[in-house]
């Protein structure tokens, strides 16, 4: 029997070990937590969310000591058989009591959210806000900087302590924008235009993802928002303003990439290729994962992706393109010169 | 009930036994099930139609938790996780909520009333079989969605299939097809039946029912036919424009054309936000027949409980565009649609403090019914507070779509809706079969339901609160949402158990079940004054009635409510 129990343990312990969630090393700073906020809309809304939870938790406590005090009170006992309780029909000032303070109490979260809906809704656009394009693709986030001249996808850089503004439109279904430790989020619509701002106090890595269903691989749309110092985030623009690196010991590969039909939705700017279906991939290598976020960015992976995208994220519209392996190669070695 | 009850308490046996034919076959009975016009016996068809369909979503649902017990798991491929989250909505709001509530309210109001059908018993049929067609429908889509070369496929747009993901460019194939037919149809079948039980409600009532005296059970279900008719006029509205969208060339919601996305959002959220009152409605009325015979009182604020049930029927017609708080609409328009949320938690207050009203005092009976009632009144308070967080605009910047969300409306659809339909179930099926459940199993249904109920849908807001979106078939692992994950996981085993036990106990107590007589709990309403099962006929005799609770006026007739209602 002994040998039994062992032999259950062994199992579960297996089990158990199998579970990668118990494996699971989480960092913190990118967990995104909403009520860890980092940036003004964020705290607006987690200083609301502690206002409500705080006088919902009040509620509760009061109207489920009342339910667990009557469930004790007045349970039925062995020796009352065949009585039954004095009849009360209601009472209408008690009626009147319990219909006024929720009304109370319904006013008050009604001003109270009202006034953070106009703050977040109606801030006025700070002169030197930085200005950021979103247009969500199936599966993949557009990123432009209209004043600066960058396009980019799924990583967006902004500055600290500054007002980033964006405007965010469709291309295709609807999607939403949701960094929580920023901001809510807003959905993508076709044909509209929509508009949110963050103002992040802190350089750091924030991710998030769309928050709306947009059909078959909504799960790896991921988001990752790097606040940045100014100077670091100067940097950045003058290396994204920059045409693509023209090195000639992957020509070959160019050569590769630009007969293929690559160039169909790829765009590399200062070369022949100008596709705007796919992600812009002129600076691709500064950038930290592929596939939106399905995985990070190195030369293996990118190998991989590129020889089966669809491997990694069923149903993504980029097809296998069946390239030999020397062509494979070739065009990853030229990919991982664009810095 | 002028006091012409017979000797065995009972105005429902007429001596008719020898009538009743011998000697029929199995093919007899299916036979008489499917040509029947009886509302008992179309109400238990609606009933048992919604059981077996809440056993499929289950199951549905039960694969959903597996493939996001853990993070980056690979059980289940994106595109089937897809269709299992939009077939497992779909099936649960129309092809369970549904017709459960309207079963009950098919085998109850008549018997409630004391009228001997409802007013147009062959609609009533042509009712059931139009939803019953609708659920077929949408399950043909297994079958027909992708025609003869993509057998398996199934509907993957959600169950509230945002435009233009909808539209031919974005789903191609016939399974969006299928779940338009499919919910059209049985919206038909709904709005004939919402017209029958209005008119029976108006027009059938017996002999001193008053409304003033009629049933709270009675008055919900009118209250929830109303809004049925409201509200799934322009979901079929909005389900033939975006057939005519698809194969007429219209282009309503096809933004490729200049169509509008948010006026699909519009017409499915003024349906869809009634639609969940619709389905809470019938929850309460359960709760306001069962809560008062369990405490042994009387409703506490009989015409408080009818006007705050009219009350969150009116608001809730306005309330619609707090599911689009993320769409961007102006600070006014999101202003307005907060406040007039919040309004609905007044009324919805005022039920729960009334069922606490009617509990002070009496003398409570733990039966099974009513045990389920009493975790319905903790959970529904719960649901109510998070329904006021998710009211907040600004927070629901944060929380709509996310697993809060789902948490949240799992909370009123199973915590309430589900947990009042077992009650209800509990509660009446030893009027329907003349059989009572069996007290025990039903227990260890509740408590294994109740923690499994917990695991899963408490633990649920916590990765909404950490940022996890609904509807995504896998999530990164680092992000800190497996383990609540697993935990969600693990309370569908009980919730599968508790629900096996629920489906054992049926089978069991349908043969060997403890005879229940005509009143088994000791109530008040007219449905127990006749047999059990009721004949054909409900009541051999109509009775009159004098007072809410006509059974106890019979009852106790030194001191009968007439006298102070």
């Amino acid at each position: 029997m002994n040998q039994f129990y062992k032999l259950i343990w062994l199992a579960g312990s297996i089990l158990f070990a199998q579970f990668p969630v118990f494996a699971e090393q989480t960092d913190r700073s990118l967990v995104p937590n909403m009520f860890a906020p980092e940036s003004t809309p964020a705290h607006a809304i987690s200083h609301l969310a502690v206002f409500v939870l705080v006088i919902t938790a009040a509620i509760f406590v009061v109207v489920a000591s009342l339910l667990t005090y009557v469930i004790i009170r007045f349970r039925g006992r062995a020796n009352d058989e065949g009585t039954e309780p004095a009849q009360i029909y209601g009472s209408g000032l008690i009626e009147a009591a319990w219909t006024t303070v929720p009304f109370l109490i319904v006013v008050v979260l009604s001003l109270t959210t009202a006034r953070v809906i106009h703050a977040v809704q109606d801030a006025r656009k700070p002169a030197d806000a930085l200005d950021v394009q979103v247009i969500g693709h199936q599966w993949w986030w557009e990123i432009r900087y209209p004043k600066l001249g960058i396009v980019t996808a799924n990583e967006i850089h902004v500055p600290a302590s500054k007002a980033t503004f964006l405007d965010l439109r469709s291309a295709d279904v609807v999607h939403s924008f949701w960094v929580p430790r920023l901001a809510g989020k807003i959905d993508l619509v076709p044909n509209q235009v929509n508009s949110m701002w963050i103002e992040p106090e802190r350089p750091g890595l924030f991710v998030g993802q769309c928050g709306t269903y947009c059909g078959t691989q909504h799960a790896w749309m991921l988001l990752r928002v790097y606040v940045e110092t100014s100077e670091n985030f100067d940097q950045w623009v003058a290396k994204q303003r920059k045409l693509a690196e023209n090195e000639p010991t992957v020509s070959a590969g160019r050569l590769v990439f630009e007969r293929t039909a690559c160039i169909n939705c790829h765009a590399v700017n200062g070369t022949i290729a100008t596709g705007r279906f796919g992600p812009d991939l002129t600076h691709l290598m500064s950038r930290d994962t592929l596939g939106s976020g399905v995985l990070t960015n190195s030369l293996e992976m990118l190998r991989a992706w590129i020889k089966s995208p669809g491997q990694f994220k069923p149903g993504v519209f980029m097809p296998a393109m069946n390239l030999s392996d020397a062509d494979l190669d070739q065009v990853v070695n030229y990919l991982t010169t664009l810095k | 009930m002028n006091g012409t009850a017979k000797t065995d308490g009972t105005i429902g046996a007429l001596p008719l036994a020898s009538i009743k034919a011998d000697g029929k076959t199995i093919f007899d009975h299916i036979h008489s099930w499917l040509v029947t016009v009886d509302h008992k016996k179309l109400g238990l068809m609606y009933i048992m139609y919604g059981l077996g369909f809440l056993v499929i979503g289950g199951l549905e649902a039960t694969l959903i938790r597996i493939q996001l017990a853990a993070p980056n798991l690979h059980i289940i491929s994106p595109q089937t996780f897809n269709q299992l989250f939009t077939m497992h909505g779909t099936t649960m709001v129309f092809l369970v909520g549904m017709p459960i509530i309207f079963g009950f309210a098919n085998y109850l109001v008549p018997l409630m009333i004391g009228a001997r059908d409802l007013a147009f018993p062959r609609l009533n049929a042509f009712g059931f079989w139009l939803s019953a067609l609708g659920g077929m429908l949408l399950y043909f889509s297994l079958i027909g969605g992708e025609g003869m070369t993509g057998a398996g496929s199934a509907p993957d747009v959600g169950w509230f299939a945002y435009a233009p993901l909808t539209e031919k460019a974005f789903s191609k194939g016939h399974t969006t097809d299928y779940w338009i037919l499919g919910v059209l149809v049985g919206g038909f079948g709904s709005i004939a039946t919402a017209i029958n039980i209005i008119t029976t409600i108006v027009c059938m009532r017996c002999r001193g029912m008053m409304l003033t005296k009629m049933p709270l059970l009675v008055w919900l279900n009118l209250v929830m036919c109303g809004m049925v008719l409201i509200a799934v006029s322009p979901l079929t509205a909005a389900q033939i424009m975006l057939l005519l969208d698809r194969y007429d060339g219209s282009h309503f919601f096809d933004t490729q054309a200049g169509g509008s996305a948010t006026l699909w959002m519009h017409f499915f959220w003024i349906f869809g936000h009634p639609e969940v009152y619709i389905l809470i409605i019938p929850a309460f009325a359960f709760a306001s027949e069962i809560i008062p015979v369990f405490s042994r009182k009387a409703i506490f604020g009989y015409p408080v409980m009818v006007g705050a049930t009219v009350a969150i029927a009116f608001v809730s017609l306005s309330v619609w565009a707090h599911h689009m708080f993320t769409v961007g609409m102006t600070s006014t328009g999101n202003t307005f649609f907060v406040v007039s949320t919040m309004l609905v938690g007044i009324p919805t207050g005022i039920k729960i403090f009334n069922w606490l009203g009617t509990m002070w005092g009496g003398k409570l009976r733990f039966a099974t019914p009513m045990i389920f009632s009493i975790a319905f009144l903790f959970q529904f308070l719960i649901a109510g507070l998070t329904g006021i967080m998710l009211a907040c605009a600004p927070w629901d910047w944060q929380l709509n779509d996310s697993y809060f969300l789902i948490a949240h409306f799992h909370y009123t659809l199973v915590g309430a809706l589900v947990f009042m339909i077992f009650a209800a179930i509990y509660y009446w099926f030893p009027k329907a079969t003349g059989r009572l459940l069996s007290e025990q199993l039903g227990k260890w249904h509740f408590w294994l339901f109740l923690i499994g109920f917990h695991m899963t849908f408490d633990t649920m807001h916590i990765p909404g609160i950490l940022g996890m979106p609904r509807r995504i078939y896998t999530y990164e692992a680092g992000r800190g949402w497996g383990v609540w994950n697993l935990i969600c996981t693990v309370g569908v085993v009980f919730q599968v158990i508790g629900v096996l036990i629920f489906v054992l106990n049926i089978l069991l107590s349908l043969r060997k079940g403890k005879p229940a007589g005509n009143d088994p709990w000791d109530a008040w309403t007219l449905e127990w004054a006749t047999k059990s099962p009721p004949p054909e006929y409900n009541f051999a005799e109509i009775p009159t009635v004098k007072s809410r609770r006509p059974l106890w006026d019979i009852k106790h007739p030194s001191d009968p409510d007439w006298k102070y209602e």
